[in-house]
């Protein structure tokens, strides 16, 4: 579970309350793996979409498991969500892009997009509207490791790792201890 | 960030800053939608008062992809024919709730004195001889693409470094970006004390290309070639023209910049200009991404 891509959100993340471990992480993608080929009987047209940063680790794990259960490789792509943030567009506020990376295109695909945590479901609004410059798929679909609760939009998800009750004040994040294993943490 | 009027002023986070969201832009121009929605609603004046065609469609570009509205205003036709001064001008454009005013200018520091008369960010996009700031930004771009980073390489530029506003802003960029820069052109062309910028400034092409990473080569400007400033075109082209010959003497990888437009055959050959080490058609692409990330950075009001 090497994901040296994944920054620390915390520098010094050992405190706050971890709800998910490396197992359950590793679980959690397993079956939502399984519930993906489910819904998507053979992977036919399948693609990941990961939503930089959090999703990135997420859609690894995942797209694994697939590419275990399925015999190939499935598509997968990275897409940064900055731009289309509504915070960004509205009040000005400017946090650093990152490269998008769709190495194919989303024409009559189903999408999957991955992130490591659901909120207010803003980011997948946004995330939509990206997919949605790259082409028409036939379906795009929302996997995330965890669901908070709290959505501000009527977004729903399709494959959820686990349901965490959270309050409003308190962050949840996905992190990498110095060991490197992964971790979801409330701090 | 308020303005981004030159590159003295700035300091390396910020042209980081610049290059980094440069990056990203550089992937929306590569889409089949070329267009984000992120400044949506929001207006950018191109006020181009000294002719341009690559700097003006390249802002204007730039401007376009991030779904922001982009006006050009130039010279001719504009109210400066009736004596309108151009604080007065510059005023009005603000008054119509522009976001963002783009400024050329043939006389160095308008768009400085602009920016002390309106409440709206101003970018300087080339001012007299004094600077040139997005041109290097998108320089320092494409040698990053080309060699990861500046750091301690070898970088020469030669040309009319006096009258050069691109010569000026690359110097701060890249010394800034902890490149050795080294500078070279006739006599006529080297302003006295140019080693306070922290150039080492040379008198033979061959001195300065020895060993050198990257050439970044000037255009030499038509107007001034009858002038005093050195006797023929042929005779320039000989002693400070780049052609396979004297580009053998850098670094067998170095990478060749020209800001454009090239006279082809006066300070660059050719089979040079054309040839692999050029990077001069990827400054020009970059150079959309590099505005792009300059406008979105401006436009967010924060310091």
């Amino acid at each position: 579970m090497a994901t040296p891509d994944l920054h620390l959100r915390e520098p010094s993340a050992s405190d706050g309350r971890v709800v998910l471990d490396a197992p359950g992480i590793q679980r959690a993608t397993t079956r939502i793996a399984h519930e993906i080929l489910e819904r998507n009987p053979g992977a036919e047209d399948l693609c990941l979409v990961a939503i930089v940063r959090g999703g990135e680790p997420v859609a690894e794990l995942i797209g694994a498991q697939l590419g275990t259960l399925v015999q190939r490789a499935v598509p997968s792509g990275a897409l940064d969500i900055t731009l289309y943030r509504d915070d960004v567009v509205a009040r000005g506020v400017r946090p650093m892009p990152r490269p998008t990376r769709m190495p194919f295109s989303v024409d009559k695909k189903r999408v999957v997009l991955v992130d490591d945590v659901m909120f207010t479901g803003r980011t997948v609004r946004a995330a939509m509207d990206a997919v949605l410059d790259f082409g028409r798929p036939a379906a795009i679909q929302v996997a995330v490791l965890v669901d908070r609760g709290h959505r501000e939009l009527p977004i729903k998800v399709d494959f959820v790792g686990k349901n965490i009750p959270t309050s409003r004040a308190e962050r949840v994040v996905l992190r990498a201890r110095a060991d490197g294993e992964l971790e979801v943490a409330i701090v | 960030m308020r303005h981004l009027l030159g590159i003295e002023e700035m300091t390396r986070a910020e042209i980081e800053r610049v290059l980094d969201a440069s990056e990203a832009m550089l992937e929306i121009s590569q889409r089949e939608i070329k267009r984000v929605p992120t400044l949506r609603g929001r207006t950018v004046i191109n006020v181009f008062l000294e002719s341009s065609t690559r700097t003006r469609v390249s802002f204007e570009i730039a401007a376009k992809r991030l779904s922001a509205d982009a006006i050009n205003v130039s010279r001719q036709g504009s109210s400066l024919s009736k004596a309108e001064t151009l604080a007065d001008m510059a005023r009005n454009l603000a008054a119509m709730s522009a976001d963002v005013l783009v400024v050329r200018d043939s006389v160095a520091g308008v768009p400085h004195m602009l920016a002390e008369r309106v409440r709206v960010p101003v970018v300087n996009a080339g001012d007299g001889c004094h600077e040139h700031p997005t041109q290097a930004l998108l320089d320092a771009f494409t040698l990053r693409q080309s060699l990861g980073s500046l750091e301690n390489r070898v970088i020469a530029i030669v040309g009319d470094i006096s009258h050069s506003r691109v010569a000026r802003s690359d110097i701060h960029c890249f010394t800034k970006l902890g490149a050795e820069v080294r500078v070279a052109g006739p006599p006529t062309m080297m302003p006295a004390g140019i080693e306070a910028l922290g150039v080492k400034p040379c008198f033979s092409l061959e001195q300065a290309l020895a060993g050198a990473d990257v050439i970044v080569m000037l255009r030499i400007q038509q107007e001034r070639l009858d002038g005093a400033l050195f006797p023929s075109v042929r005779e320039y082209s000989r002693t400070f023209g780049l052609t396979q010959r004297t580009l053998a003497l850098a670094k067998s990888e170095a990478i060749v910049l020209h800001p454009g437009p090239i006279n082809r055959g006066v300070e660059i050959a050719s089979d040079v200009a054309d040839a692999e080490p050029s990077r001069i058609l990827e400054q020009v692409t970059n150079g959309v991404a590099v505005r792009m990330a300059v406008l979105y950075l401006l436009t967010g009001g924060e310091s």
